[in-house]
Formats: structure tokens, C-alpha cells, sequence
């Protein structure tokens, strides 16, 4: 049978505060374990958890990039159930009255763009680890380590608007790269700082009922992502057509195998027992503090990329890798407001030389030798005629090696470009007087030789011949 | 007269008159604690030597002049308070040797002014109860009567400052848990308005209720020691920032334009008529000080114990959540897996009480069940609030019994749960309405139990209802009769 499928996603942002959500503890990822904790994370009798403000900030500047409606007052719940690494046994989370709801994102793709509705973001605390190992001597044994307790994390809950793998992947991309952009989280899949759960499910086409979902736990690639959910989609369309029945359950993905197996079903689905926190008090924003966070708003990359193409012409696709991430559009900006007259040939160093350079070296843009101020100090050399677009790339690889400035580069290698014309005339005899043959082909109707002459001609001025000039004084010579 | 018996306000004349030194006075405490509680059971931690050397370092403060409000001053704290360093068990099993790396915020303000430790006070298991029978380390005797009880759950609290065990000490009303152990005990104690004192590093039963207070010999210490911990506390987000005035500028010795409201509902049938007589003799004393009497009504109070019993619960069943043998605390022998290592080291740990309150409160929660009583009870609360702001439209302070009989005898009511329940019936109002209220010394039965009188003020109003109960006091006897032990 023909299916469709339905795809819901519910993504977990780890935000970028330097201190938990309910206590001043540092988040920083990979110290000695429990060593970041306090009486209020280790949830010892009587701590009582204080929100952070900065949480809060992160929550509405998100809600405020996905087009969401902030709540003019949102209430903490607690999330009870037992567990080692939930030392409250419960979780602080929001859940009648979330921080954010009614948002959406555009994603395109194949299917052009298409809106993505978010029903809701809420703020909530992270649990700590289980570590599994050994001790010397003793059996099997599992630790706690409490120091990711109380990270805080938002969790943003799509609409299950999206109908294929591919179209979860735009979304889950997409929001990435907002929460980057905005600098609320770092965006390390690896490290757990944006986690997803996807809920699947099929249903005949045309059928308006939904079908039973499965939810797969914390995948934690893009590519992991789509795998998943293929391999979900085909599991789910192969017990239909046998028959079968989807049953309600969480499913785990295994990246060995690519496939995802049962972790537990409905029936055995824990009753959280929701209730308003009583030790934190309702949390109030009123249009102020919107506002406030509106203003600190970066402009997102959708804008940009708008603005690229309106405004300096550039090429659907430069905007979008320029505009891919925040430090990469900054930088191209930066350039662009020291040359604004170049803004397509600074586009193409920053996409070919620039990016060539950071790749192999492996260096981060923030970190680039070659500055916004170098690159268009160089940039101006070609505009005013100084050095040629070939000798360029000598001046760029010599900025990267020293960081010394392009003009000194220039000075002191000797490139300054040759626009004497007694000089260049000079070398297109000497080279047109060496090549009789070449020059017979050419008068003989072979234009392709030309580009032969020129080269000649570049390579007896090691380069520093002004291009324009060397085909001038050569069509002179040759058809003169 | 022997240093146990003096009130706060006397040992800091003394010790800033040199008259004694505070190792004398500490010491005189430690050795009637050694001499009466055996019989009391008052404590469950005593910290002589500690005391001791508090006091030393107090009166080397003392000599250099440097004097805070409570330096050299003994006092007890309910065990429901952490005290770093000393241990705090909640009177439970569960927490037996547990000892907390930091201190309550009370504590530590009472510290920061100079008090001294003497020890930890029993108490009901997690504060749920209202005898102090629900104690893993036994029950408290009544000072008046060392076969009654001494009400609960601060029975400790209220039972050593009785016995001059302890010039003061603070305990937490959730329910009552101050007031009706002060009226049993013939002492005073004082419920502050829900935010005017932080919880913080106080051990939770039901957060939206919990409030610290003190417990004292008269309304004077009472003043001086709710001045010491009342204010705002960045550590807790429900307590409220808002200065605290001067309560013991506010005691004068009359009530003239003072409108005391008298709820209908708490002269009910079945009020004991010792109480019934010896509050309505109160009402009389305050007429004669010049206060304007009026009735009013509270009619929502027949349905406050019944809420409280879903909210208090609902919140106890997930803040006791914590107690899993994972990270401190009691964990069991058994050998088992996770949720064998959780049941078994809750099972042993908490005592029949506090598991009834948790499986009640999960119950409350559950899904499908919490709109029929969670949430019912939060939109009861709402009205039962309400009641009190309209009655306090019309009168400045409430006046009333703080338990329908004095103490009963231990054992009584034990066995049946519910009837213990409704022993609270005029205490619980007010801690859902979340203001303040204290009890007072105002007469005795037949039998010679100490009866308390109830007032109950408008949110943050504790000097107006310090002011009424400090004018009664003056006109009275009652508060200097002392129990013969």
C-alpha cells in the first residue's frame, strides 16, 4: 500500500550559560565527576532551586527567532519519577504553560519551501550520567556523576508537519543553525548539546486519522537522524503490509545496525504526575523584556541571505554558504563594509582561497591570519592595478604565512604589477621574435595561440605584467 | 532565679549586664536538658560541647564589646533544620546519620547574631503529624503532663521551651505544626506569613505551605526572635523582598481601635468547653483593652483540612522523592536491583505516617485523578485565601481557638488517623491562606493542660497580631505559670 508519513520532532537545546539553570554551578562539559555540583543540584534536603535569568533570555531570544509567541507568564512543573541520575526524582520542566508556543520555520528543499510549525518550546533541566564500569575487585558497578544535573535545556516540540526523512533533516538543520546563530547553544551533536526524538508514523495515503507513532530516543547525527527514520518508515510500512499493527512505544536507534529496536511501550510508560512547581514562583515576561531580547537578536541567516542577494548581488547559492554560519557571514561582512564597491570578489576569496586555507589548516575563521582589513587591503591592490589577480594569490598565501600586510608583501617580494608600456612592448617583441612559428599559426587564422603569447609573456615578467595590458600590446603587434 | 528560666529577653540583660557569662547560662541549659529529658525526649541531638564552645567564643565577643542581638544566647532547633556540621535527621529513619555540609538560612542567621546551638529537636517524622508520636526516635512528653503530647509536629520545639530545656527555639508550621504544639505546651508560637522567612536548607513536607517560626515564653522573645530571621533570601524564590519592621517597637499594652473579628466557624459544636471558656474569657480581656469585637465569617472552612490533606500530601509524595539511598541517607542490606534498592530503603526508612501521606499525595497526582482532587483542592485554597481577605476587609485581627481540645493523651488518637487530622481543623486555614498567625498562653482546663489562644493577622501583619497578643499578655497571668518539672 501506498503510505504517508508523518514526522514529528521534539529537539533538546542545551543552552550556552556559564551556570546551571537552578543553581550558580559551572556547565562547563567534561570535568572530574560531581565536581560541579552544589546542595541544590545534588538535591540534598532543604536546597531550593533558583531560576537563572540568562536561561530565560536564551529561551525568548529562541522563541523570538522561531517566530513564537512568548507567554506573558509560564509556570515551572515538576517531571516525577525515579531514577539514579535524577537526583530529585523528579525533573523541573514546564508543562501546561510552556515559555514559547505558535512558532514555525521555513525549510527548503525539493519540495520548494514549506512551513514547519512548532507547537512549543519549554525550559527544563538536564539530568546527570550513569557510567557503567568496574572497580577493582568489585562486580559490575554503576556511578553517578551529578555534573550535568541542572544544565539547562529547552526543548522545542514541532507540529508533526513534516513527511519524510529528508524534510526532518531541513527542519532539524535549520534549527541548528538558528541556535548557533542566536549563541545559545554550541551546537555539538557529539556532546549531547542538541539531542532529538523523532515520533513516526504512517498512515494510507489520504486517510486524515493519524496512524500509531513509535518515538525513537536521542539520535545524535543529521545522518544518524535520517537513517533512523528511513529505517523506522520501512519497519512501520512492512508490518502494515503484512497485516500487523504499529504498537505506541520508544524506540531506541542503534548506530551500528542502523536499525532501531523497542526500549519500552505504552503500557509500561511512566505516570510523571505533573504538578506546578511549589518552590519557584510563576515566571512573568512581560512586552519590555520581549522587546529587550529582540533588540539582541542577531539578524538570521534567512535575512541575510535575502540581503546578500538584494543588496550586492551575489548568487542565490554564495548567499547561502556565506550565510551558512554566523562567524563566516560576519567576516564577509566585516569585508564588505571596508570594499563595499567588490562584494562579488570578495564573496569568491572568502569561498575559494579563504576557505581552502581554513580547511587545510584546520583553523577557526575567528582565528584567520588574513583579517577582513588584510583581505580588502589586498583586494584594493588589484583594483588600484598594483599586482595582478595572480599574483594575488601569492600576496593571499603570504598574508596567511606572516600576517604582514598586503602592501609591505607587495614591496618587499618586488610584485608591484609592470603598467610601463615601453617595458612590456619590450617583452612582447622579444617573446613574438622567439616565436616565429606560433606567430605564422596565428596570422594563419589560429587565434588559440594567443593565449600561448600571453602566457610567454607573463612568465619573461615572472607574473608582475599588467594582464590588460600585455593583450593589448600584443593584438597591436601581432595584427598590426 | 536559676538561669534555665529566663526568657530571651532576660538572659540578654543579664549577659550585657555581666551578670552572668553565656558558658554559665549554656551550661545551666545543657545540664537541665541532662536532667530532664529523659522524660521528655525533647532532643534528639545534643551538642554540649559545641554549645559550650560557642559560648566560650560569645563571651570573648562579649568582653570585646562586640554584641549582635543574640550573642551567647542558647537556643534549639527543630531537627528539621540543616545545621552543618551537626547532624539532621528529620526524626527519621531515613536521614538517621545524616549530617548536612551547609546551613539553613534561619540558622544562619541566628548564628550570624550570635546564638548558640544546644541541640536538635524532636519532632514528627518529616513534620507529618500533630503529636510528635510519629518519631523515629519516640515520642515527646508533655511538660504539663508526661502522658499527654505535646502536639506536633514541632512537639520538641514547643515541649523544651516548656521544660526551660531551652530558652527559645524555631520550628516550621505547615498545617499547624507550630501553633497547636505552643497552645498544648502553654508557649508561644508564631507562624509567619508564607514568604517573610526563607525555607531554604529547611527540610521540605509541603513547600507551598512550610513556614518557619519561633517558639518562646512570651510574645516579647517572640518579637526579638522572628526579627532575627524574617527577610528576604536570594536562596528561596518564594520568600518575598520586602523589609522587615521593627516587631518589638510594635508591642504596646492596648488594644484601642484594634477590630478583632471572631469567625463564626471556630466556635463550632464540639469545641472542648475548657477551650470554648477560656477563649471567650480572651474575647472578654480584649473588649476591656478596647478592642471592637465582630463576627465573621471564614465559609470555607469546613472544606480546609481535606484540602490541605490532598495539597500537602501531593507535594510531600515528590519532595520526599529524594530519599532513594542513592546519595545519602538510609540505603537497605537487601541486595537487589534499582527498584528493589529503592523500595526496600524507602520501606525501611519511613515511618507508617510519612508513607501514608506519600502514597495519598501520588495518589492525588495521579493521571486521571488530578483534576478531581489536586486541582480541586487548589481552586478550594483560592476560596478558603479569599475568605480570610474579605473577613480582614472588616477587622484587623482574627481571634479563635488553635485546637478544639487541649492535649490528649499519647496514644489516643494513634490508631485513627482522620481524627488526628481534624485536631488541626482551625490551624490549617491559615497556612493555606498562606498568612500569619500565632498562639498564645490563655488559660488551662479542668485538668490543668495549658489552652492556646489563636491570632491570625492580615499577610505580613505579624506586628499587628504581635501588638494584640502582647496586650493580652500584659493583662494576663497566664504565660508565667510554668510546668512543674
Amino acid at each position: 500500500m501506498n503510505y504517508e508519513v508523518v514526522i514529528g520532532l521534539e529537539v533538546h537545546v542545551q543552552l550556552t550559560t556559564k551556570t546551571k539553570i537552578f543553581c550558580g554551578c559551572s556547565t562547563a562539559f567534561g570535568q572530574t565527576p560531581n565536581s560541579q555540583t552544589c546542595p541544590v543540584c545534588l538535591a540534598l534536603p532543604g536546597a531550593l532551586p533558583v531560576l537563572n535569568y540568562q536561561a530565560v533570555e536564551y529561551a525568548i531570544r529562541t522563541g523570538l527567532a522561531t517566530n513564537c509567541t512568548i507567554a506573558p507568564q509560564s509556570v515551572f512543573a515538576r517531571k516525577n519519577y525515579f531514577y539514579p541520575d535524577l537526583p530529585k526524582g523528579y525533573q523541573i520542566s514546564q508543562y501546561e504553560l510552556p515559555v514559547c508556543q505558535h512558532g514555525w520555520l521555513d525549510i527548503e528543499g525539493e519540495w520548494g519551501s514549506k512551513r514547519i510549525g512548532i507547537t512549543r518550546i519549554h525550559m527544563e533541566e538536564d539530568a546527570g550520567k550513569l557510567v557503567h564500569g568496574e572497580l577493582p575487585g568489585t562486580a559490575q558497578s554503576s556511578f553517578v556523576d551529578l555534573n550535568r544535573a541542572g544544565t539547562p535545556l529547552l526543548e522545542v516540540v514541532s507540529e508533526p508537519d513534516m513527511r519524510s526523512a529528508d524534510e526532518a533533516v531541513a527542519y532539524l538543520k535549520k534549527l541548528h543553525q538558528i541556535v548557533v546563530y542566536l549563541g545559545v547553544c554550541d551546537g555539538n551533536l557529539e556532546e549531547g548539546s542538541f539531542r532529538c526524538d523523532a515520533n513516526v508514523s504512517l498512515r494510507p495515503v489520504g486517510q486524515e486519522q493519524f496512524g500509531t507513532r513509535a518515538e525513537i530516543k536521542n539520535v545524535n547525527s543529521f545522518r544518524f537522524v535520517k537513517l533512523a527514520i528511513e529505517h523506522e518508515i520501512e519497519r512501520q510500512a512492512d508490518l502494515l503490509d503484512s497485516g500487523g499493527k504499529v504498537v505506541q512505544e520508544t524506540r531506541l536507534f542503534d548506530a551500528q545496525t542502523g536499525m532501531t529496536r523497542s526500549m519500552r511501550s505504552k503500557e509500561e510508560a511512566h505516570d510523571y504526575r505533573y504538578f506546578p512547581d511549589p518552590d519557584l514562583v510563576p515566571l512573568e515576561i512581560d512586552a519590555a523584556w520581549i522587546e529587550a531580547e529582540r533588540a539582541q537578536l542577531p539578524e538570521l541567516p534567512e535575512a541575510r541571505r535575502q540581503r546578500y542577494q538584494a543588496d550586492w548581488g551575489l548568487s542565490a547559492y554564495d548567499a547561502e554558504v556565506l550565510t551558512a554560519e554566523r562567524p563566516l557571514a560576519d567576516y564577509f561582512e566585516a569585508c564588505v563594509t571596508l570594499l563595499p564597491s567588490q562584494a562579488k570578489s570578495i564573496a569568491n576569496w572568502v569561498m575559494g582561497e579563504l576557505t581552502r586555507k581554513l580547511n587545510e589548516g584546520g583553523v577557526n575563521i575567528a582565528e584567520s591570519p588574513v583579517t577582513p582589513l588584510l583581505l580588502t587591503g589586498m583586494l584594493k591592490l588589484i583594483e588600484a592595478g598594483t599586482i595582478s589577480g595572480k599574483i594575488a594569490k601569492t600576496v593571499f598565501d603570504e598574508m596567511w604565512a606572516t600576517g604582514h600586510e598586503p602592501a609591505r608583501i607587495v614591496e618587499e617580494k618586488g610584485l608591484v604589477q609592470v603598467s610601463d608600456s615601453g617595458a612590456i612592448e619590450q617583452i612582447v617583441a622579444e617573446v613574438l621574435a622567439a616565436s616565429a612559428a606560433q606567430v605564422e599559426q596565428y596570422r594563419g587564422g589560429n587565434e588559440k595561440v594567443f593565449g600561448f603569447f600571453v602566457g610567454q609573456v607573463m612568465k619573461a615578467s615572472k607574473g608582475k605584467a599588467n594582464p590588460a595590458l600585455v593583450n593589448e600590446l600584443l593584438k597591436k603587434k601581432l595584427e598590426g | 532565679m536559676s538561669l534555665f528560666e529566663m526568657t530571651l529577653q532576660e538572659l540578654r540583660t543579664g549577659l550585657d549586664r555581666r551578670e552572668f557569662t553565656a558558658v554559665e547560662a549554656t551550661r545551666a541549659f545543657v545540664e537541665r536538658i541532662a536532667a530532664t529529658d529523659d522524660t521528655i525526649n525533647a532532643f534528639i541531638t545534643v551538642c554540649a560541647d559545641q554549645a559550650l564552645a560557642e559560648a566560650t567564643a560569645a563571651d570573648r565577643r562579649l568582653a570585646a564589646g562586640e554584641s549582635a542581638p543574640l550573642t551567647g544566647i542558647p537556643l534549639a532547633m527543630k531537627d528539621i533544620f540543616n545545621t552543618a556540621g551537626v547532624r539532621t535527621t528529620c526524626a527519621s529513619k531515613i536521614l538517621d546519620n545524616y549530617v548536612a555540609p551547609y546551613d539553613a538560612t534561619a540558622f544562619a542567621r541566628l548564628k550570624a547574631q550570635g546564638a548558640v546551638l544546644l541541640g536538635k529537636v524532636n519532632m514528627d517524622e518529616f513534620a507529618m503529624g500533630s503529636s510528635n508520636e510519629n518519631s523515629a526516635f519516640g515520642a515527646v512528653h508533655n511538660p504539663w503532663d508526661t502522658t499527654c503530647v505535646p502536639g506536633g509536629s514541632s512537639g520538641g520545639s514547643a515541649a523544651c521551651v516548656a521544660a526551660r530545656q531551652a530558652p527559645a527555639a524555631l520550628g516550621t508550621d505547615t498545617g499547624g505544626s507550630i501553633r497547636q504544639p505552643a497552645s498544648h505546651c502553654g508557649v508561644v508560637g508564631l507562624k509567619p506569613t508564607y514568604g517573610r522567612v526563607s525555607r531554604y536548607g529547611v527540610i521540605a513536607y509541603a513547600s507551598s505551605l512550610d513556614q518557619v517560626g519561633p517558639v518562646t515564653r512570651d510574645v516579647r522573645d517572640c518579637a526579638l526572635l522572628l526579627q532575627a530571621i524574617a527577610g528576604y533570601d536570594p536562596l528561596d524564590s518564594t520568600s518575598v523582598d520586602m523589609p522587615a519592621p521593627d516587631y518589638a517597637a510594635a508591642l504596646t499594652a492596648d488594644l484601642k481601635g484594634v477590630r478583632i473579628g471572631l469567625p463564626r466557624e471556630y466556635f463550632i459544636e464540639g469545641l472542648d468547653a475548657d477551650v470554648r471558656q477560656a477563649v471567650e474569657q480572651a474575647v472578654a480581656t480584649c473588649r476591656a483593652l478596647g478592642a471592637e469585637i465582630v463576627e465573621v465569617s471564614l465559609p470555607h472552612t469546613e472544606y480546609a483540612v481535606a484540602c490541605y490533606y490532598l495539597i500537602a500530601t501531593a507535594e510531600a509524595s515528590s519532595n520526599l522523592a529524594r530519599y532513594d539511598g542513592v546519595r545519602f541517607g538510609h540505603r537497605t542490606a537487601t541486595q537487589g536491583n534499582l527498584i528493589e534498592t529503592y523500595s526496600c530503603s524507602r520501606d525501611e526508612g519511613f515511618g507508617s505516617e510519612v508513607k501514608r501521606r506519600i502514597m495519598l499525595g501520588t495518589y492525588a497526582l495521579s493521571s486521571g485523578y488530578y483534576d478531581a482532587y489536586y486541582l480541586k483542592a487548589q481552586k478550594v485554597r483560592t476560596l478558603i485565601r479569599q475568605d480570610f481577605l474579605d473577613a480582614f476587609e472588616k477587622v484587623d485581627v482574627l481571634l479563635g481557638p488553635v485546637a478544639p481540645t487541649p492535649a490528649f493523651r499519647i496514644g489516643e488518637k494513634a490508631a485513627d488517623p482522620l481524627q488526628m487530622y481534624l485536631s488541626d481543623i482551625f490551624t490549617i486555614p491559615v497556612n493555606l491562606a498562606g498568612t500569619c498567625a500565632m498562639s498564645l498562653p490563655c488559660g488551662f482546663s479542668a485538668t490543668d493542660l495549658p489552652i492556646g489562644l489563636q491570632l491570625i493577622g492580615k499577610p505580613f501583619a505579624e506586628a499587628e497580631i504581635l501588638r494584640a497578643a502582647y496586650a493580652f499578655e500584659q493583662a494576663t497571668e497566664w504565660h508565667k505559670r510554668k510546668a512543674d518539672i
